[in-house]
């Protein structure tokens, strides 16, 4: 196996004793096969115990590792050593505050993904024993693509939107209220319109596209907010040109 | 152990050139400058032109000159950008489905050119000789 020596540039931040981050560089023995997430587990395991940084699955499917990798949102899992040069610098996810190291504090984003009711909103109470919940193909394919979203905060990260107003609901969590208010079981629409068609909601994006571009799995968060605003749109002519059906 | 997050300032004036695709974004937003101004000239045209002859031909005259000229060439430039990054964007505003199938990006964004292009062809028509 090909080995190859990469300098990595981590950025550091202990709250107890620094005033502020600052970058420490870490030689790694690579093997070209490696992910980053790889690389900075050898620097937790043989060089430096202290680093601190969260992951769990290693393979794109929990959304813990996402890290700036030389300035892009990514996850660490899903990065391949043999794309990049010699010199690497990490850093923890832009647009968030640094708990510790590469730790950030998503207390923020938890609590916008809750406002927008992020379940099934049923039409009425169905006890189990009349069965499941019938959905043709179609319907499923309305929103399937937004199920695949895994909160791992990419899209946050990439947003400059986010990054300039902080009450700015986000992408990932208005892909999701997407995919609810498209899904045929749930009627909770006009109980999210509050958050998502606020100001602070769509029409705070201007539609950058930098969420969707990062996405790891193709939600495209961009796409969803445009739509939404669409129909919401919609819905605000269709009350004021046809005030009897409100 | 006592938490003590650290915020990373974010400039509020030069935040865009932190990434290419920031730029590329500010240079969509600002092409609406010129794609105004643009408009602005139309109107001004179609108010000399309502003048008389002696004045839309005296209005023609002045684009021609080197700030006109180079206002065109400049609002052209920008307009293409303007054009072919909405156009590039429009599968995800309006994505379309045949059935379970969703039709592709490339074909939504295809039948834009090929609109822009019919159009095109029609004002040539009719503004030839």
């Amino acid at each position: 196996m090909n080995k190859r020596d990469i300098e990595f540039e981590i950025l550091r931040y202990n709250p107890e004793t620094d005033e502020k981050p600052s970058f420490q560089t870490y030689r790694v023995p690579c093997q070209e096969d490696w992910v980053i997430l790889d690389a900075i587990n050898y620097v937790k395991d043989e060089i430096d115990r202290t680093l601190s940084y969260r992951w769990s699955c290693h393979m794109a499917v929990c959304g813990s590792c996402g890290m700036m990798i030389n300035g892009e949102p990514t996850l660490s899992c899903k990065s391949f050593l043999r794309d990049h040069p010699d010199r690497i610098r990490i850093e923890p996810l832009s647009n968030f505050p640094i708990e510790r190291d590469l730790i950030t504090v998503m207390d923020d984003f938890m609590e916008k993904l809750g406002s927008v009711k992020p379940y099934i909103v049923p039409n009425e109470d169905r006890p189990v024993d009349e069965g499941e919940h019938r959905q043709t193909p179609a319907q499923l394919a309305d929103f399937k693509q937004y199920t695949a979203c895994i909160n791992c905060l990419l899209c946050y990260a990439a947003c400059p939107q986010y990054a300039l107003n902080e009450d700015f609901v986000g992408p990932g969590a208005l892909a999701l209220a997407h995919r609810y208010n498209l899904d045929s079981r749930d009627v909770g629409r006009e109980a999210r319109a509050d958050v998502v068609a606020s100001n602070a909601g769509i029409w705070e994006c201007s539609f950058v596209g930098a969420c969707s571009q990062v996405c790891p799995h193709d939600v495209d968060p961009a796409g969803a907010i445009q739509q939404t605003k669409i129909a919401s749109t919609v819905d605000y002519f269709k009350a004021l040109l046809m005030p009897w059906r409100n | 152990m006592s938490r003590r997050p650290y915020v990373r300032e974010v400039s509020r004036s030069w935040w865009w050139l932190n990434q290419r695709r920031y730029v590329g974004y500010m240079i969509r937003e600002l092409s609406c400058v010129f794609i105004g101004a643009y408009t602005a000239v139309i109107v001004v045209s179609l108010m000399r032109l309502s003048q008389g002859q002696a004045a839309y031909e005296g209005f023609l005259d002045a684009l021609w000159g080197p700030v006109g000229l180079a206002f065109h060439i400049v609002a052209f430039v920008f307009a293409l950008y303007h054009t072919t990054t909405w156009f590039n964007v429009t599968p995800k505003a309006m994505p379309l489905r045949l059935g379970e199938r969703r039709v592709p990006g490339g074909a939504i964004i295809g039948a834009h050119y090929a609109g822009w292009l019919a159009v095109s062809a029609v004002v040539l028509f009719l503004a030839g000789d």
